[in-house]
């Protein structure tokens, strides 16, 4: 449990310092809806959402309705919602009711990431060390960005926002390497995720919602063509 | 009408949080049917691809270093490198890259 949870503070680290960077950015679109500092803070503490926030702040700034707020939120959001179905398979079937609610705090892109390509049933304790390292730093990250939306150095910022993709990479190349049709299927949401960025109509969706669409989409052919066989298989 | 930005905080904290532990609550069982388990089991990979490409050539200052951390990362991933040393290596390929680009 201790080992568990030193190594998901480990793995945290890399996650929070893209947390910094992504967030910081963030806050600087926080700032311009018109939230001080410590709402921005409070913003990304519970939220832990970088395009349901941003989605949110657009709310805020145009003094949107409440409902169109759920609304928003829920389509921004809506690909965790996919993650924690992914997820609640990887709990132990008795897993209690309070690891599952803590758990479901931060399932965000990159926790879950982490989380679900660790071998075996998930350990509540190891999502718990990312989450007490990452989670600050988003929330933090937020709040400067609000204060001082130009303190660090521009190549700084831009050199740390690629740390999120080193990381989502290191999580999806090595099972790529195992299974050939996990690489295909890699292959195959590269070229349609740039596709869907270039072409007329879909690029005029966020990117949060062409990110839902591609994912059923991909995933529900390759789950039709190529149904995982056994308990074994979908663990490897 | 103003609205209050506590409220819409609120309600943007509720509901994330009402997506996220809705599944992790409910759905206690293994899932039996194939489909839908294979379905999950690409769910991750898919999605964590169609963000990372072409996000990471808009990310940094120029789409030139986004494109070399990607292809250096997905080399070092394929190589083994954990989450972490990966994560380095991209941002240290911006970062000297861009100190010429």
């Amino acid at each position: 449990m201790k080992k568990e949870f030193r190594e998901g503070m480990r793995d945290g680290i890399p996650i929070g310092l893209g947390y910094l960077a992504v967030s910081f950015s963030l806050g600087v679109a926080a700032r311009s809806a018109g939230l001080t500092a410590f709402q921005g803070f409070m913003a990304s503490l519970l939220n832990n959402a970088s395009a349901g926030e941003y989605a949110g702040f657009t709310v805020i700034a145009a003094n949107a309705s409440y409902l169109e707020m759920v609304l928003m939120t829920l389509i921004a959001n809506a690909r965790y919602l996919l993650m924690s179905c992914a997820l609640s398979q990887k709990f132990a079937p008795d897993a209690s009711l309070g690891h599952r609610l803590l758990v479901g705090y931060d399932v965000t892109d990159e926790i879950f990431g982490i989380t679900i390509s660790r071998p075996g049933v998930l350990n509540p304790y190891y999502t718990y060390g990312a989450i007490l390292v990452a989670a600050p730093c988003w929330a933090c990250g937020t709040a400067m960005g609000v204060t001082a939306g130009n303190l660090l150095p521009l190549r700084v910022v831009s050199a740390l926002s690629v740390a999120l993709f080193g990381m989502f990479l290191a999580v999806i190349i090595p099972p790529s390497r195992k299974n050939r049709i996990v690489a295909i299927f890699v292959l195959v949401s590269f070229l349609a995720s740039f596709a869907a960025a270039n072409l007329p109509y879909l690029s005029r969706l966020s990117g949060g919602t062409r990110t839902i669409i591609l994912t059923v989409l991909i995933s529900a052919a390759a789950a039709a063509l190529f149904p995982v066989k056994d308990e074994k298989e979908a663990d490897d | 009408m103003t609205h209050d930005i506590y409220i819409y905080i609120g309600i943007m904290a509720a509901v994330t949080y009402v997506i996220r532990v809705l599944p992790l609550t409910l759905i206690r069982k293994q899932i039996k049917n194939r489909f839908l388990r294979s379905f999950l089991y690409y769910v991750p990979y898919v999605t964590l691809a169609v963000m990372t490409f072409p996000a990471i050539l808009e990310t940094t200052q120029s789409p030139l270093a986004g494109a070399a951390a990607l292809i250096i990362g997905i080399i070092a991933a394929w190589c083994g490198a954990g989450l972490f040393p990966v994560s380095v290596i991209c941002c240290v390929t911006v970062f000297v890259l861009e100190l010429f680009l």
